[in-house]
């Protein structure tokens, strides 16, 4: 983003030109291709996008989990509070995770342990992260466990005795169990049903006011970031394409891409007897188009599209857009 | 109604666990009629999949009548099955594991055509190459692997191996859950298209008010296993009647900021349908739950074509 004229102590978090590369075989793929993202202090920013678009790589870089090798992070920073986490010696790093930046996994059947209580699954947090006695711990996971809603006495059951809705309280409360500054929210509901996706994220929000914590939600439901986030970012092909105000992404959206996702959702409320889909499909990240990535599946693409890097354009007050109609003065 | 392609009465499901009897499909009746949609919504677990698949005699029924083309076809032997095969067809949801990894997706269109015995091999690979062509899939593919594509063009296939032999009915079974919305959008035109082309039945099942509302003409709602209501598209989503119903559509989030919708949030989470009390079976989460939803509760036409199983549904609306 091209806010230089902000320091970057405004802010929580700052992500500048985030490239991330994942090789394998001999095949370098391009997951992540310059990202840049600020985020206040309790700010919610959603980021949103496809199968494959690079969310995940982006909030496992932050958290500082991605697998090496096969990932590669080749250039960027990453700055929390004035020191930059990619510098940052491992055992450092162990500190900030989990206590200042925690995240919400998608999955809540694999993303605990099925062999230890949900109680010690919190209090082990806890333990690492604070000097406390084990006693003390384990109070304060009971009281994250009734925080999440869910009764302290059952701080002694294992996984498998808890719904899907359930355990994914459960990974909430071990994710705010440190009060974290950042939460990294990836798709926390995708895999539960609409009416408990609702009692779930009525209950992030409770708690993130509560400890004024940021959120980047990470998510492909349009949606879900229109009822929770102030912020979004919309992410094609590792590249953030459209980056504005919740009110101005969904009011007036300017990009391409963005456009077309909102043509393929079916509206609730309005009739349409066809959707219009984005012609073709995601690029390779094996092997991604010259130019600007989504030009191949452009309607408005046009000859300079195809070749050189596209800058951001601030179309309107904090509205960004990477694209070149917006450059040469052509209306959408 | 005369145009009915298909009609359950009655239909019960019900599978031996070592708990007891679970009740997946619990007295449904609806019908569907020619060249429509039926949307079939619910959260996982309510029964919507095992009613997809009892529908063309995936599974066996326990009891109740499902009259197809005005036959009943719940007591049909092995020959008349297969008969039946051609004319009612399903589309997975995980275009991943319903797609033989070893076979060619020429090979897997054209399986059908040669198991039914009313094609030449050579009939058999034309109607397949046609076939092909209307999902869309350009022919540098057809002798590709399930592995070496993605999940809308496998979806393709999907598609085009239901639609092969010409069946009237078709179950969709979460069909484009797996994908993204961009590709979404493209499978649902194309099963629009078909449908008008070939005066196809479907019967689609999601857990996606949006896309339910987009693509059919009327919805039932489930609820562990018993149909809560049933209604017209439109209507259901202007005028829901039953407590679950409001809760659901008011727990989707809307991409519609300016306005902000009241939600309903519910208190609980599912009961087991393991050996069901007698009753509605949402009382347990409801916030209008009286005495007398721990009777059985019975489907009340409201308006035409709207019913709603629910004893309060008067005084609540």
């Amino acid at each position: 983003m091209s806010k230089e004229k902000m320091k970057t102590s405004d802010f929580l978090l700052s992500v500048r030109d985030l490239e991330v590369v994942y090789t394998s075989a001999g095949a370098t793929v391009h997951a992540v291709n310059g990202v840049s993202l600020d985020i206040k202090r309790g700010e919610n920013l959603g980021l949103v996008g496809e199968t494959g678009a690079g969310k995940t790589t982006i909030a496992k870089a932050i958290l500082g989990v991605l697998p090496d090798p096969p990932a590669k992070i080749l250039n960027g920073e990453i700055i929390l509070e004035d020191s930059d986490l990619l510098k940052l010696p491992k055992k450092e790093m162990r500190k900030v995770r989990g206590n200042k930046i925690s995240m919400i996994f998608q999955d809540p059947m694999t993303a605990l342990n099925p062999l230890l209580t949900v109680g010690d699954q919190i209090a082990e947090v806890v333990l690492l992260h604070e000097s406390v006695s084990k006693k003390e711990a384990m109070n304060k996971a009971m009281e994250m466990l009734e925080m999440v809603g869910i009764p302290a006495d059952r701080y002694s059951e294992l996984p498998h005795q808890f719904s899907g809705g359930m355990k994914q309280r459960v990974v909430i409360a071990i994710a705010l169990a440190c009060n974290p500054e950042l939460l990294l929210a990836d798709e926390p509901t995708t895999a539960l049903d609409v009416t408990i996706q609702a009692q779930v994220m009525d209950m992030i929000g409770a708690l993130q006011k509560k400890l004024n914590t940021s959120m980047i939600l990470i998510t492909h439901d349009l949606g879900l970031v229109a009822e929770s986030c102030d912020n979004v970012a919309v992410i094609y092909a590792g590249k953030i394409v459209e980056y504005a105000s919740k009110e101005d992404l969904f009011l007036n959206p300017v990009h391409p891409y963005t456009l077309g996702l909102f043509g393929s959702i079916p509206s609730l409320s309005t009739d349409v007897d066809r959707l219009t889909p984005i012609p073709g499909m995601a690029p390779d990240p094996e092997n991604l188009p010259e130019g600007c990535s989504f030009h191949p599946r452009c309607k408005y693409a046009m000859d300079e599209c195809k070749h050189g890097s596209v800058h951001f354009k601030e179309v309107s007050p904090n509205h960004f857009v990477h694209c070149h109609m917006y450059h040469c003065d052509k209306e959408v | 109604m005369a145009n009915n392609l298909i009609e359950a009465k009655n239909l019960k499901q019900y599978f031996n666990t070592s708990r007891g009897k679970l009740h997946a499909v619990d007295d449904v009746s609806f019908s569907i009629e020619k060249g429509t949609t039926l949307g079939v919504v619910g959260e996982s677990g309510c029964g919507k999949s095992t009613l997809g698949r009892t529908m063309i005699h995936l599974l066996e029924s326990t009891s109740g009548q499902i009259m197809f083309k005005g036959e009943d076809i719940t007591k049909v032997n092995n020959k008349q099955l297969i008969k039946l095969r051609e004319d009612m067809q399903i589309i997975f949801q995980d275009p991943f594991s319903s797609l033989n990894p070893r076979m060619t997706m020429i090979e897997t269109v054209t399986e059908p055509l040669l198991l039914s015995k009313r094609f030449s091999k050579k009939e058999a690979e034309e109607r397949a190459n046609e076939i092909m062509n209307t999902v869309g899939l350009s022919a540098r593919l057809w002798n590709s692997y399930p592995h070496e594509l993605d999940g809308g063009r496998r979806q393709r296939i999907g598609v085009a191996r239901a639609i092969a032999l010409n069946p009237s009915f078709v179950v969709c079974d979460e069909p484009v859950s797996a994908l993204d919305v961009s590709i979404q959008a493209q499978i649902l035109n194309l099963m629009q298209d078909l449908q008008e082309k070939k005066e196809l039945t479907y019967m689609f099942i999601t857990h996606d008010m949006s896309v339910v509302r987009h693509i059919s003409q009327n919805i039932c709602v489930m609820y562990l296993g018993q149909m809560v209501e049933r209604s017209p598209s439109k209507e259901l989503f202007q005028r829901p009647l039953h407590p679950y119903t409001k809760a659901l559509l008011s727990a989707v989030p809307s991409t519609d900021i300016r306005h902000k919708k009241e939600r309903i949030l519910l208190k609980g989470e599912l009961v087991s349908p393991v050996n069901p009390k007698p009753g509605c079976r949402f009382a347990a989460r409801c916030n209008y739950v009286c005495d007398r939803c721990h009777e059985p509760q019975k489907l009340e036409e409201i308006s035409p074509g709207h019913f709603v199983s629910c004893c309060r549904v008067n005084e609540i609306n």
